[in-house]
């Protein structure tokens, strides 16, 4: 609980070998790659669901065998499809999340796609939790079979206010997404929302209180205010829970709990690049260590690689500085974007790193960064690149 | 009452693009679908009961939104994925 000095409670384990698995979600399908045990081949299988938009795909680690995956089409409604095979067959969920049905005369909400996928705390096997565009939090019990909103958000009169409404949502819908579950603690979690901010509940979601001061929201008049900011991706480190960062609209950030107050750390990146990204990764074992991937946050914001310049830039001291990891990687005329979802890690030593493009390329390293190879082309727009070892 | 599917929902019928469908309304219709191909009738119909935005209903050649529109024994129904995309 935050306030409290609390004893981490898990182990990350440094894996000791073994083949990885990468599932990659696009705009088109799934697909997914397979390493040898040295990750150095990789076999590129799929596509699943070919034609289906796949925002998020999450391996359950306490299982795992269970691999839930939030898809849609272009034309048809929101659904979530899980295997119990490691991906290999996937079956629907029976009751995917969507919104109470309203009387007639009124406007009710309506569920456009799950956008974000979080397996449960360890003690709670099968239970999940998702967040939807627009903004909501379901729950499921069975392994993602059938989801229930979390009336302590979805009812929340303060929701639309956190988010402020439809109208103020970012191009293709509002998303809830980071929803993180201490380690620690299952009562204890947080989640993101673009817009609206961090939020974090003490009681298992039944009541959220917003976590932004000291971020940046640029485009509200308010220097500092208490909600309606836009984080991009939040985590939580699992040796050290109370240790929180996030990548946001307005910078990259760390919050060291029992303090409230999120601290810019992205300063140090350089000028010409910026502190503007999408997802932020963290070392499984060494909590100040930390990679991102910088966008264009000029002018109209592009959100290209700054200069068509693409890399990613690492930390080893929380932020103190940042080393630029471009080995491999286009030295000009690389206008892509990396997607929230589309950046994850594995468990071995040194740790992998992945990162998928908008332009369809799966980028890997084996060496925290030091050196980048493709390792798959010519995909649909990435949304989702996560990592299984199992 | 034949119901005839576009491509789009045919993973729900084995590939049939036209079933049977019981009921004296498009709601009832839609129900009975739902009831032999669990998960079809969500993906075509949002959870306050409007089609979604890609998705058009005809009976015969009529295209409805309502779904209280009521049926004939010898009618047709539509359910199809509109042009779009990319």
């Amino acid at each position: 609980m935050a306030g409290a000095k609390r004893k981490a409670s898990t182990k990350t384990a440094k894996s000791s070998g073994g083949p990885v698995t990468v599932f990659v979600g696009t705009r088109k399908g799934l697909w997914c790659l397979t390493s040898d045990k040295l990750r150095r081949a990789w076999r590129l299988s799929g596509p699943v669901m070919l034609g289906c938009v796949v925002h998020h795909v999450r391996p359950d680690p306490r299982d795992k065998k269970t691999v839930l995956m939030a898809s849609r089409t272009g034309h048809l409604g929101p659904t979530i499809f899980r295997s119990t095979d490691k991906g290999r067959t996937w079956k629907e969920a029976t009751k995917p999340p969507a919104f109470p049905k309203v009387p007639a005369g009124e406007t009710g909400w309506v569920v456009d796609h799950t956008f974000w996928l979080t397996p449960g705390h360890a003690s709670e096997p099968g239970v999940w939790w998702a967040g939807t565009s627009p903004q909501g939090l379901f729950r499921s019990a069975d392994g993602g079979t059938t989801w229930e909103g979390v009336p302590g958000f979805n009812e929340n009169p303060m929701r639309e206010k956190w988010f402020g409404g439809l109208k103020d949502q970012t191009p293709d819908g509002g998303k809830m997404h980071s929803i993180l579950i201490d380690p620690r603690d299952k009562q204890h979690m947080y989640l993101g929302m673009s817009g609206g901010g961090v939020f974090e509940s003490l009681d298992y979601g039944a009541t959220w209180r917003p976590l932004n001061k000291g971020c940046a929201a640029l485009f509200q008049p308010d220097p500092d205010p208490e909600y309606g900011h836009d984080p991009h991706d939040v985590k939580l480190h699992p040796l050290q829970p109370d240790r929180l960062y996030q990548q946001n609209h307005c910078g990259i950030y760390k919050m060291d709990r029992p303090t409230a107050r999120w601290e810019r750390i992205g300063t140090q990146m350089p000028k010409q690049v910026g502190d503007i990204g999408f997802p932020i990764v963290l070392h499984p074992r060494d909590p100040d260590t930390v990679w991102v991937v910088p966008m264009d946050g000029n002018a109209v914001w592009p959100r290209t690689s700054p200069q068509g310049r693409p890399a990613v830039f690492m930390t080893r001291n929380a932020g103190k500085s940042w080393k630029r990891q471009d080995a491999g990687l286009p030295r000009s005329q690389a206008w892509w974007t990396v997607k929230r979802q589309a950046m994850s890690s594995d468990t071995r030593d040194p740790v992998g790193l992945y990162f998928g493009t908008t332009s369809g390329e799966v980028w890997a390293s084996r060496d925290e960064g030091a050196r980048w190879a493709a390792i798959a082309r010519h995909l649909p727009h990435i949304y989702s690149i996560t990592v299984a070892q199992f | 009452m034949r119901v005839f599917l576009s491509t789009h929902f045919q993973s729900y019928t084995s590939g049939k693009g036209a079933v049977e469908g019981r009921g004296t309304t498009v709601a009832e219709v839609l129900a009975d679908l739902e009831r032999q191909f669990p998960g079809l009738r969500f993906r075509a119909i949002d959870e306050q009961d409007h089609l979604r935005r890609h998705v058009k209903l005809y009976v015969n050649l009529t295209s409805i939104e309502d779904l209280a529109t009521p049926l004939n024994a010898s009618d047709e129904l539509h359910l199809l994925g509109a042009l779009s995309g990319g």
